[in-house]
């Protein structure tokens, strides 16, 4: 295992501490629920979409601090963005953290992202960075039953 | 006759291994124990020696095999101080043994009215299964509700044990709180209105002598995997006018006294329950574990792990923002907890990254968490090799959660 701190990166806690884009989206026209039976974790994402383009994003749940911060930081990630660019993110999002940690990764396409990338070296936790990710795809695609890491 | 975990500690293999480059500290028995070399070397020595199928061929080694698991059966009557070694049904483990008594005793007895009572701090495997047998007999699940310690509240539980229940399933520990549930005098209640009694005895044969006639249950289920033993090998006890009035579980080998395409007839306990080939070599490393426990002295055992209960409770309890989960009167085992709000699997993390391995989650028990409003707990469990030292790297560990998430 690598240092704790390549997990636990200062990105990371900041997000944990303070989510952005926390609590309800009066506007939302989409979304999803995603569950991680696991350990219990539970979030709703909430996307406002309008011309193909998500204009605002929130997220609310409990979960650990992996699963917190990643759903922060998918909220200010997807904002502005057209749907395809969404799931572009999406895609490379899992990629990263489900690449070997030999691999290396185009950390200035992630941007803030790249903090998450620690996860990789840590295959019990990549479900909990995975969590928002799922639930973003889901709420895209405008499905209704909740999404499931398992 | 004295008691020394580090000397016992030399006895496992795996605990000279180093995790994170750091000597591991295994707290996590109540999910799996570690194995001691006695039990691994059973295991090996009798696929070296002795293995073939049991009660079936006349040669030799099948004999052997036989009468080892058999020899198995009869170390665990003695272990439970139950009557007889037809009372004993080996199975995978506490798991399906419940489900063997749901289906095989309680699915034909039940119906719509009836009743069958849990309690509140039950393992799902002491859940899903009553739940699964009312939906298909139409009799009515009722939960016994714990207070804010986790202690089954007797008043209320016994206010629910009417002439409606027919059944009442309990845990002996709380894998969730460590509560140690007073099954003598809960098991007197049911007793008194004619419900029979199944108790989930995982976590309380590895940390507690038990006497199942003293217990005055009916039913007693535990897994050879939480005290020492292989894992797929586990026991269910029942008295035996219960276990011969039964009607089979799964059909197949080994359960059937003589089989035309008319009709089948069936063996008696124990091997009406035990079709197929069972796990074999889990029941001889299942013997091997007993012995070897019983040769430490159960009550010695007892005491040092009340003493490291009590000593993780009070040192986990002097860390800010510290919370444990479960402060029973009387506890075993294991102690529940969490820091500050930082998520448990967050904190099972950074210990492990500390080489201290704990349990992170809702330990299959997720009405437990919803009663503590906590989506997860950590929980550090012990066994006969955990020292002071021990407990002192996990409070370490707890320490620099803090540190992290400070």
């Amino acid at each position: 295992m690598s240092d704790l701190r390549d997990l636990y990166q200062e990105v990371i806690l900041d997000h944990t501490k303070r989510p952005r884009n926390f609590g309800p989206l009066g506007s939302a026209t989409h979304r999803a629920t995603g569950r991680n039976p696991l350990c219990g974790d539970q979030l709703v994402l909430m996307l406002d979409i309008k011309d193909d383009v998500v204009r605002d994003a929130h997220f609310a749940g409990k979960g650990c601090a992996i699963s917190t911060a990643s759903a922060s930081l998918l909220t200010e990630a997807v904002k502005g963005k057209t749907t395809a660019e969404a799931h572009g993110l999406f895609e490379l999002f899992h990629a990263a953290v489900t690449a070997p940690s030999e691999a290396v990764l185009d950390l200035d396409a992630l941007g803030k992202l790249a903090a998450l990338a620690g996860v990789r070296e840590f295959p019990m936790r990549v479900k909990c960075a995975s969590l928002a990710w799922h639930t973003l795809e889901a709420a895209l695609a405008g499905a209704s039953t909740p999404v499931s890491t398992e | 006759m004295s008691f020394d975990p580090e000397k016992v500690a030399l006895e496992f293999p795996i605990l000279t291994r180093k995790v994170h480059g750091k000597r591991l500290v295994y707290l996590d028995s109540a999910a799996s124990s570690q194995k001691p070399e006695a039990v691994i070397d059973a295991v090996s020595n009798y696929y070296r020696t002795s293995h073939a199928n049991v009660h079936r061929g006349v040669h030799t080694l099948s004999e052997e095999a036989t009468a080892l698991y058999e020899a198995a059966r009869e170390s665990v009557r003695g272990f439970l101080n139950a009557a007889a070694a037809r009372e004993i049904v080996f199975v995978r483990g506490t798991t399906e043994a419940i489900n063997l008594v749901a289906q095989a005793y309680a699915r034909p007895r039940l119906g719509p009215g009836d009743e069958v009572l849990i309690s509140e701090l039950e393992h799902h495997s002491n859940l899903v299964p009553w739940q699964m047998v009312c939906e298909q007999t139409g009799a009515t699940l009722v939960v016994a509700p714990i207070d804010a310690r986790g202690d089954i509240i007797v008043e209320e539980y016994a206010r629910r044990v009417t002439e409606r229940t027919r059944l009442v399933a309990l845990a002996h520990v709380s894998n969730a709180l460590g509560t140690l549930n007073p099954i003598r005098e809960l098991a007197r209640i049911a007793k008194r209105a004619g419900a029979v009694v199944v108790v989930d005895g995982a976590q309380g044969v590895p940390h507690l002598p038990v006497d199942v006639r003293a217990l005055g249950c009916d039913f007693y289920a535990f897994s050879g995997h939480k005290m020492y033993a292989p894992t797929g090998i586990g026991a269910l006890w029942g008295r035996l006018e219960l276990l011969d009035a039964m009607e089979p579980w799964q059909g197949g080998g080994s359960m059937i006294k003589n089989v035309t395409f008319a009709k089948t007839e069936y063996a008696r306990a124990p091997e009406r329950f035990e079709a197929g080939t069972p796990d074999i070599a889990g029941a001889v490393g299942l013997h091997a574990a007993i012995e070897w426990l019983r040769a430490l002295d159960l009550d010695a055992v007892h005491r040092h792990e009340s003493d490291l209960l009590a000593y993780a409770s009070a040192r986990l309890a002097e860390i800010p923002t510290v919370r444990l989960i479960g402060t029973a009167r009387e506890r075993a085992g294991v102690v529940s907890f969490v820091v500050g709000d930082v998520h448990a699997h967050d904190v099972g993390t950074i210990l492990d990254g500390e080489g201290v391995a704990v349990r992170a989650g809702h330990h299959c028990a997720q009405p437990v968490m919803e009663r503590f409003d906590v989506p997860a707990t950590a929980r550090a469990s012990f066994a006969v090799h955990n020292t002071r030292a021990d407990v002192d790297r996990l409070a370490a560990g707890v320490r620099r959660v803090l540190e992290i998430f400070g």
